[in-house]
């Protein structure tokens, strides 16, 4: 069964519609990433499947058991709210001390425990909102843009996480990202989105998908096929390409994915 | 103990100062500074309509407070900003108080009492009034803590954690209707928005956790209230304001303390 399934669903702000005769439904374990042109109700999707949207019409069905782990595309912390990061990680359930650590060891942030919220990095405040994410032991990871302001590096060691997450626990991702190259290539189904679903399938598909490029050129189909052409690499030792090119695309957005 | 009048005056006022701290807190957090001073103003209404309907004072400041919450809390975001609501609701609410007690020509009223208090008239049926209000308000706020911190936080995290936000500011605007008709006998309406603040700021930098900061709070407005009464006794001057006083020097102090520590 579905964790969620959308039937026709529409969203608007005042006169604005954002969303109109979305449907789509999200499995348990799979990763599937959201791509659409500014303006195109990501954001908005997301928001209504965690329920801060109210819909116009159609329907949002939720598995009993269904736990989300939400990561904001960022979060600004009032300076007049004192926070410790560990006292942030137990909001709102409750957690153990030994949750916590392991929770802080699993972002690789193990020494932030005591330290003030509003006093993080931007590279820092992802990993602990992930941490947070993940200490409620979702079955979903909803994910906004949540590398934003994070360098290549930084956001490619945030989907290797998002990946070693999948794997350990078998929840499913459904993140959104500019990041075309990277997304793609780690997800197991692309939807994109604008305004409706224009196309969805696997990352192939979507690609090769006159809709997609459409709205986002033949370009992104290029960082693609740069990135299976290096992962066949690594599992065919007799390919004959030019390893300078290689590594004159030495993305390490790409190595997220392996 | 209780035949003392500077007793009970000291109780009511650590009873409104530990009603006010946890509030306070969130009304600094979520910046509802305007807000509470706004309920506040509206609640001189609520006294003038109990006057006139000879029920109890306290019902009637909280009916109207409450009423002057929601209003706002309904019209935000309808074409105009929160503060220039707050601005015309709360001081047409005021207006319409004062000149609704001026109707009572039958009654004697003590204007006065009412916008600045009168703590040292506090009667035991009033100070009766005063500590079940407190507890009520710090039930219902530590009873809905963690959802309350999570909204606070960010509303988009609250509802992935199942938690409605909207419900949440229902349960602060109760809490903050209750804590205004209580403290209306301790510093009066116009100097409400104060107890909930003013410790509140104070703690700030003294606390590392939002728990810390609303009992330290709750101490620095105990203390307040207090002191300001022993130097009201001793200077002989107004006890509402001077409770103020106190708490308004406890902030200077402590902002400098952390002006020193950075």
């Amino acid at each position: 069964m579905s964790l969620v399934s959308v039937q026709n669903m529409s969203v608007g702000y005042g006169a604005t519609r954002v969303l109109h005769d979305v449907t789509l439904a999200i499995e348990p374990g799979e990763i599937v990433t959201i791509v659409g042109p500014n303006g195109s109700g990501k954001t908005t999707l997301l928001r209504a499947l965690i329920g801060a949207v109210n819909i116009g019409s159609g329907r949002i069905d939720r598995a009993t058991g269904l736990r989300i782990g939400y990561v904001p595309q960022k979060l600004h912390i009032d300076p007049t709210l004192p926070m410790t990061v560990s006292r942030f990680l137990r909001l709102p359930g409750g957690a153990t001390r030994a949750q916590i650590a392991a929770a802080l060891d699993r972002a690789g942030v193990p020494d932030l425990s005591d330290r003030q919220m509003s006093g993080l990095s931007g590279g820092q405040m992802q990993r602990i909102l992930l941490a947070r994410a993940l200490i409620g032991q979702p079955n979903l990871l909803l994910l906004d843009e949540a590398t934003q302001g994070l360098d290549q590096p930084g956001s490619a060691a945030f989907y290797r996480q998002i990946e070693e997450v999948r794997a350990a626990t078998g929840c499913a991702v459904v993140m959104i990202s500019h990041e075309l190259h990277v997304v793609m290539s780690a997800s197991d189904r692309v939807i994109c989105l604008n305004g409706h679903v224009c196309c969805e399938g696997t990352p192939e598909i979507v690609s090769a998908a006159p809709e997609y490029q459409a709205l986002f050129g033949t370009g992104t189909g290029g960082a693609l096929a740069l990135y299976r052409h290096d992962h066949d690499h690594s599992h065919d030792a007799t390919c004959g390409h030019d390893h300078a090119h290689d590594h004159s695309h030495d993305d390490p957005a790409t190595k997220a994915a392996e | 103990m209780l035949d003392d009048f500077m007793t009970r005056a000291a109780l009511a006022g650590i009873g409104v100062a530990c009603a006010a701290a946890p509030l306070g807190s969130f009304v600094v957090w979520r910046r509802m500074a305007y807000f509470g001073d706004a309920t506040a103003h509206a609640a001189i209404l609520g006294v003038a309509l109990s006057l006139a309907l000879q029920i109890s004072i306290f019902a009637g400041a909280v009916a109207v407070a409450l009423a002057m919450a929601l209003t706002v809390t309904l019209l935000t975001g309808r074409g105009y900003a929160m503060d220039t609501l707050l601005g015309v609701l709360a001081h047409s609410a005021l207006a319409f108080g004062l000149v609704a007690v001026s109707f009572l020509s039958g009654i004697r009223i003590d204007l006065m009492a009412y916008l600045f208090g009168d703590i040292l008239a506090v009667s035991r049926g009033d100070l009766a009034v005063i500590w079940v209000g407190a507890v009520l308000v710090v039930g219902l706020i530590g009873w809905r803590w963690s959802a309350l911190l999570t909204s606070t936080l960010s509303p988009d995290l609250a509802h992935a954690s199942g938690i409605d936000p909207r419900r949440e500011q229902l349960i602060l605007t109760l809490a903050l209707a209750i804590t205004v008709a209580v403290a209306i006998k301790v510093v009066g309406v116009l100097l409400i928005a104060a107890m909930l603040i003013i410790p509140a700021a104070a703690a700030r930098p003294l606390s590392r956790t939002p728990e810390q900061m609303a009992l330290i709070a709750a101490a620095l407005g105990a203390v307040s209230a207090v002191a300001g009464l022993q130097s009201a006794y001793v200077l002989d001057t107004p006890a509402g304001p001077s409770i103020v006083c106190v708490a308004a020097i406890i902030f200077a102090c402590t902002s400098a303390l952390r002006g020193l520590r950075a």
